[in-house]
């Protein structure tokens, strides 16, 4: 059952009835705060910003098609040291929701208080090639062109090939999968949170309308076919990066400045293994190290960081290509990621960000499971 | 100079732990059970405390194969250590897989306190089956 408002877009803005919905919610004091995306100033990116009035809500841009981080990483920061003793909305795409609660089961954010609104993600450019789609279009005409993964070559890569471009855990989804954006947008409840918020608002939800039946229906197709789209990619991948010559080859230009990790919105430790005292070795160990091969690359063990941070981190790769942005010597880092990331998820059947209940598959074991590992 | 196959000596790094494949490979030491010394063993508490990061450190800086011994399902002295690294090594295995790298490099093997034989046979086993695939071209290259 679902439960939505219909929200009607007139003459075609979408940015304008998009930002008048999430501007009611401010004035009819449902919520106290906001985590949305505004546009900058220059013109040349959309950055989230941290909004407590009402008046900056004009200036979000929730589908320009550019996400400079993933924003789970910055509600880390602000729920690190405390919850939010406020009300506070955060308009995030889905990667960064599901981000978000795989942050969230790993203890690394605070989701009290916060609404958590999720939107229909048509997709993003790099940040080096936002300001370029910038000074041509607006981002209405970008959703109005509709979803078009396989066929906007600009787009990321994980965004070509994004298995859940629809919220899985929204409190309310800011919906258009499978509508005409340029008419109607649809505002689902996903929750009691959610339904109470948009209740307050002053929104009257309807049951099962044939907008919200609408968009179900293009998700189920949509996960049809990106099953396949995705294989035809992985395989592909497998041919160009598959064996220890290729991801050699691959990595040779890594430098090792683990702006990947940095950037990446689940890798979450406080201080990486990668620059704990481990990897300060003394010149001694670095000769001896030397002396195994005859010669050690430096800085050492770049493909070492990569294959431990997919072993780390694969299982709540979210697929966000926030570390193939981050790389300054363009390493398809998402790729491979997500490659090594579906397959291990697959393993034990787990979609990162898919629930808040289902465990870490790093955290959990059942007593029958890979029973041919260490027998005979 | 490049080693022939039948002079290949196979370099295995072992994570043993301590209450059950450990103190199995003492007691095929002291009953004087005949094997390889191929497998460099590295004691640890728990198959648990493995980071696989320790794994591939091994295969990438000369190790050409690398192996995991715990307790037997269900008799880890910490209950359930060797399940999470049973969840580990699978998740290793997986990945090399999928980055096309050798997995049949990565083993596990359970063996209690008192399989001092069963010990001496999966060293056994472990150098031929490693001898047999022959030097790992992770372990010989230096740029990575």
């Amino acid at each position: 059952m679902t439960k939505s408002v219909t929200l009607s877009v007139k003459d075609g803005k979408i940015r304008e009835a998009v930002n008048s919905f999430l501007k009611e919610l401010f004035n009819k004091k449902t919520i106290d705060a906001m985590l949305v995306p505004l546009a900058h100033p220059a013109g040349t990116n959309v950055v989230q910003a941290l909004v407590t009035k009402a008046v900056f809500v004009d200036k979000a841009d929730v589908f320009a098609p550019v996400m400079p981080v993933n924003s789970a990483r910055l509600i880390q920061s602000i729920t690190r040291l405390t919850t939010v003793d406020r009300k506070t909305a955060v308009v995030l795409r889905p990667c960064e929701m599901r981000a978000l609660i795989e942050l969230a089961k790993l203890k690394q954010v605070q989701l009290d208080k916060l609404v958590l609104i999720g939107i229909d993600c048509p997709g993003a450019y790099a940040v080096n090639n936002y300001p370029k789609f910038a000074a041509e279009k607006k981002s209405d005409d970008f959703v109005k062109a509709g979803f078009q993964w396989a066929e906007d070559t600009m787009l990321r890569t994980g965004c070509q090939i994004c298995e859940y471009p629809y919220p899985l855990t929204a409190d309310i989804t800011i919906g258009m999968l499978g509508l005409d954006p340029s008419k109607q947008i649809l505002i689902q409840a996903n929750s009691a949170q959610g339904e109470e918020i948009l209740s307050k608002a002053g929104m009257s939800l309807e049951i099962d309308s044939d907008l919200a039946q609408k968009r179900q229906t293009a998700i189920t197709k949509f996960a049809g076919e990106i099953k396949e789209r995705r294989k035809e990619f992985f395989e592909k991948t497998k041919r160009e990066i598959g064996g220890i010559e290729k991801l050699s080859k691959v990595f040779a230009q890594c430098i090792k400045c683990q702006n990947c990790r940095q950037a990446c919105p689940v890798c979450y430790c406080r201080e990486c293994f990668f620059i704990s005292p481990t990897f300060e070795l003394d010149a001694d160990r670095y000769l001896r190290q030397a002396e195994k091969k005859g010669a050690l690359r430096m800085p050492s063990d770049t493909l070492l960081f990569h294959l431990t941070r997919m072993n780390h981190m694969g299982n709540s790769c979210v697929g966000c290509g926030a570390c193939e942005e981050a790389c300054p010597n363009d390493i398809p880092l998402l790729k491979i990621f997500q490659l090594a990331g579906s397959e291990v998820q697959e393993l034990f059947s787990y979609v990162p960000g898919r629930s808040l209940e289902e465990s870490l598959p790093a955290t959990a074991f059942k007593e029958k499971e890979f029973e041919q590992i260490g027998e005979k | 100079m490049a080693e022939t196959k039948e002079q290949f000596e196979p370099k295995i790094i072992g994570f043993l732990c301590n209450w059950c494949t450990g103190a199995a490979s003492d007691l095929a030491g002291t009953t004087r059970a005949q094997y390889p010394p191929n497998v460099h063993p590295i004691r640890v508490m728990c198959s648990g405390t493995v980071d696989p990061v320790y794994m591939i450190k091994a295969l990438l800086s000369g190790a050409d194969s690398v192996m995991m011994g715990g307790c037997h399902p269900g008799d880890c002295h910490y209950v359930s250590g060797n399940y999470k690294a049973r969840r580990r090594v699978a998740m290793l295995k997986q990945i090399f897989k999928s980055l096309g790298l050798d997995d049949n490099r990565v083993w596990a093997r359970w063996i209690s306190a008192s399989e001092g034989p069963e010990f001496a046979k999966f060293m056994n086993q472990i150098t031929e089956e490693t001898r047999k695939q022959g030097p790992s071209s992770m372990a010989n290259d230096w740029a990575i």
